[in-house]
Parts: structure tokens; C-alpha cells; sequence
């Protein structure tokens, strides 16, 4: 296998990370698109998810913008912002398209977790006579956390995977290595590129796995569940 | 619109506008020929990912030591984005179809897997038992009993999967195997506005089209779901199926 000889060279010759779009360049832009696009989507989804949650309302709403979001290619939306009057605007059209697509599973996740927070341990809490905002920070959100970092997980990656597209319109990120290397007939750079965009991917699916097993609020309480009454 | 119909140096096409009765009427080959070929790389790709989840499935659920490492390789290869997933295949098979085919496969093998082994799992041991009782041998357990009791299941995973391929072969625009992506790439180069909408228009309407053609098959596959559905809304909520809970962690990009 020569390609993986040519990769190996292209990832370990210096001049390949440093200097103007270079890996480290690319890199950072990728980081810093995600991490906006993921605490502006948490900030959107989160508290509006939670509270659809509470009262009740909206459930179909959010379960079913998850199966919209599938339907519309992140490539076609990705395109028509960066074509639209928000091109003009730098970065806007891709944190734009990147946090459209981070919401359906933030919203769908966190909906699904508060609702389905056991509903006697709610009853009983709301019997215990704690106000709703009260039963919202201590009991359904600490029931729903499991969920709600599943769904911080799913849109992390998604991310990732976006801001990854998003070098197709002319974006920043590492998949401008990608598209500089096709546009280049520069196979090597293009394995290399795209070896660096699933090494990233899958080092946030980890830690977001690891955050979320140390997280969650149960996890301290193991076996001793209380006698069924 | 109105200067749509008149067309000239003053109709939407030359004015670049977004929607454009011109284009669709000069450019329907064009637009038809993206349309076959997207759907031909979606259907090859859902086909060979079923018949390759199936026995992948069935032979992770008799040997169990093989679960583990076939959930975390699925799990993986999903979350790999796609236009990586299309460059490193690019060595292996060239500037063509199969690379895209093979992207697409490899995504919906592990929605396909998933979905079977939670379908195989929630099989009623009753049922099983039962089976056997009446002297049923393993194969004709699994083709007879299990596997159509594991159908609904499977279903809503090839429901899934379709309408994520459907969405991520624009993205095999990349080596020119794109279906209507081509069209989106193109007119992304030479800033067509018409083109990029009518075939990102396009795609969504084949995902909604193939998605519902699935629910009707799945309706009239498995009749005897839609009973229990319609007992459980009455009893109220319930835990959610292997299948709902698999529709949290969406795939795209």
C-alpha cells in the first residue's frame, strides 16, 4: 500500500501543520466553529427543550424535528446560506447552518428526557409541595441528564461532521485540507485530511462519553435502590 | 414569476433568481438524470447494507463475545463525517460510484445492525419457547418466529437509513457521484441560485417520498403493530421501543 507510505509522509512533514492553512490553522478553525455552534445550540435548545418539557407541550414538535432534520442534506443547506444574503457576512451562513443542525437532537433528547422522567418520582415531589421551577432543578433535570448528554453528544459530533462540510462553500476548518487536496489531485493530502476530521470526531464522541458518565447524578447512588412500596 | 414565463435576457434565469420556472422547464433532462442517478446510488447502497446487516446481526446475537466489538465498530464508522468517509475511500476505489456506494453502506450497516440485534433482543422468550416446544429447529425459529417479530424494528432502521443516505449522497458530490449533489456543487461553482434550490428541493422530496413508501410497506408488513400501538395510547405512555430510542442519535453531515 503506497498511499499509506505517501500519507505517513504528508502528516510528519512539518511544513504540512505550520504557516497559513496549515493543519494547526485548520484545526483551530474547526475547534473554535465547533465550540461556538455547540454553546450558541445548547443555549438555544436547552432551556426551551426543558421547558416544553415541564409543561407538556410541544412533544411532537420536538420528536419529529429530529426526522426533519435527517430529511434536509447539510450539504444543500450549507450552500444556499453561504449563496444567500448571509454569505456576505464571513462565518455567519456556516454557524448559522452548523447550529440548525445541532438543535433537533439537543431539543428531541432533552424533550424525551424530562417527559420521561419517572412520573411517580414527580408526583411524589410535586405532593412534597415544590414549586415547579423547584421540581425542574431537582428532579426532572437531574433525571433527565443522561439524555440530555446524549443529545449534547449526537450534536457535538454533528458538528464536527458539519464544520467538516462546511469547507465545500469556501469555510474554514479541516476539511478545506480535503478540498485543497482534491481540487490538487493530491490523494495523500486528502487521506490525510480526512484521517485528521475522524480522529477529531471520534476524540469528542469519547470525552463527551467520559464527561457524561461523570456527570451523571446516579452514579453515585449504585445498587441500593429502595424497597418497592 | 411573471418575467419567468417571459423569459429572454430578462427572465429568471438571467436574472439568477432563486425560483425559476425557465430552469425547470431547459433543464428537466439534466434535472432527471440527477434525480436516477440519486436514487440508484441510495437503493444499491440500502439493498447490499440488508443483506450484509442480516446475517451480521443474526451472527453477533448467537455468538455474543462478537456484540461488543461489532457495536463499538458500528459506532465508529458512524461517527466518521462523511466527506472523511468519501476521502478515505477515494484509494481504495478511484473517482467513482463506489465509493459513495460503499460510504453509504457501511453508515446504514450500523443503523441496520443495531436496529435487527434490538429486534431480535425484545423477541418474547414465550414466544421462543413456544416455538421450540412445537419442534421448530433453529433455522426455521429464526426465519419463522424471530425475524418477523423482529420486522418492525427493522424496518424503522431501513426507514432511518434511507432517508440519511438519501440526504448524504449530495455529499458524493465530492468525486462526482453525487446524484442532485452534482447539480448542488456545480451550481455552488458558477453561482446558479435555480439549480442549488430546485435540487436541494428535490432531495428533500425524495427523502419525505422514500420515507413515507417505508411506512406504508412497514403498515402493510406488520398489520399487528398498528393494534398494539393503538392499546398502548390508551393505556398511556410507555417505555420507548428499541427503535424510537435509536431515532435520538441522528446521523448527518
Amino acid at each position: 500500500m503506497g498511499i499509506l507510505t505517501d500519507v505517513w509522509t504528508w502528516l510528519t512533514t512539518g511544513s504540512h501543520w505550520t504557516g497559513d492553512g496549515g493543519v494547526l490553522q485548520r484545526l483551530g478553525e474547526h475547534i473554535y466553529l465547533t465550540g461556538v455552534c455547540l454553546l450558541l445550540s445548547c443555549a438555544l435548545a436547552l432551556p426551551l427543550a426543558l421547558w416544553l418539557g415541564h409543561v407538556g407541550r410541544g412533544g411532537a414538535l420536538a420528536v419529529n424535528l429530529s426526522n426533519a432534520g435527517r430529511a434536509v442534506p447539510t450539504f444543500a443547506v450549507l450552500v444556499l446560506l453561504s449563496m444567500g444574503p448571509l454569505g456576505r457576512y464571513g462565518d455567519w451562513a456556516t454557524i448559522v447552518a452548523l447550529v440548525l443542525f445541532a438543535l433537533p437532537p439537543l431539543l428531541t433528547n432533552a424533550y424525551t428526557g424530562v417527559r420521561e422522567a419517572d412520573r411517580e418520582v414527580v408526583e411524589a415531589a410535586r405532593g412534597m409541595g415544590m414549586t415547579g421551577l423547584q421540581l425542574l432543578r431537582q428532579v426532572e433535570l437531574p433525571l433527565a441528564l443522561p439524555l440530555i448528554m446524549t443529545g449534547v453528544q449526537t450534536a457535538a459530533v454533528q458538528l464536527v461532521a458539519t464544520a467538516t462540510l462546511a469547507a465545500l462553500p469556501g469555510g474554514g476548518g479541516l476539511g478545506r485540507l480535503i478540498t485543497a487536496g482534491f481540487g490538487n489531485y493530491d490523494t495523500p493530502q486528502v487521506v490525510a485530511g480526512a484521517l485528521l476530521v475522524a480522529v477529531l470526531a471520534l476524540l469528542v464522541e469519547r470525552t463527551l462519553t467520559l464527561a457524561e458518565r461523570l456527570l451523571d447524578p446516579m452514579r453515585r447512588r449504585p445498587a441500593r435502590s429502595p424497597a418497592p412500596t | 414569476m411573471s418575467s419567468a414565463a417571459a423569459g429572454g435576457p430578462q427572465g429568471c434565469l438571467a436574472q439568477n433568481e432563486w425560483l425559476c420556472g425557465e430552469y425547470l422547464r431547459t433543464r428537466q433532462s439534466e434535472l432527471l438524470d440527477a434525480t436516477v442517478e440519486h436514487i440508484w446510488i441510495t437503493a444499491l447502497s440500502i439493498a447490499i447494507a440488508l443483506l450484509l446487516a442480516l446475517p451480521l446481526a443474526v451472527a453477533a446475537r448467537r455468538w455474543r463475545a462478537a456484540r461488543a466489538p461489532a457495536l463499538a465498530v458500528t459506532t465508529i464508522l458512524y461517527t466518521v463525517p462523511s466527506l472523511a468517509m468519501f476521502a478515505l475511500l477515494l484509494p481504495v476505489f478511484g473517482l467513482s460510484a463506489a465509493v459513495v456506494v460503499t460510504g453509504l453502506v457501511l453508515y446504514s450497516l450500523t443503523v441496520l445492525v443495531r436496529n435487527i440485534l434490538a429486534g431480535l433482543d425484545a423477541v418474547p422468550g414465550e414466544a421462543r419457547e413456544a416455538a421450540r416446544g412445537m419442534g421448530y429447529g433453529s433455522g426455521r425459529l429464526l426465519f419463522e418466529v424471530e425475524l418477523p417479530l423482529a420486522l418492525p424494528a427493522l424496518l424503522a432502521g431501513v426507514r432511518i437509513a434511507t432517508v440519511t443516505a438519501v440526504s448524504l449522497t449530495t455529499v458524493g458530490a465530492i468525486v462526482g457521484y453525487g446524484g442532485l449533489g452534482n447539480l448542488i456543487y456545480d451550481g455552488m461553482e458558477s453561482f446558479f441560485k435555480a439549480q442549488v434550490l430546485t435540487a436541494s428541493a428535490i432531495c428533500v422530496v425524495l427523502a419525505v417520498v422514500a420515507d413515507l413508501l417505508l411506512l406504508w410497506l412497514q403498515r402493510a408488513l406488520t398489520p399487528w403493530t398498528r393494534a398494539r400501538t393503538r392499546k398502548r395510547a390508551v393505556r398511556g405512555p410507555s417505555a420507548p421501543t428499541a427503535a424510537s430510542t435509536h431515532d435520538l442519535v441522528g446521523k448527518a453531515g
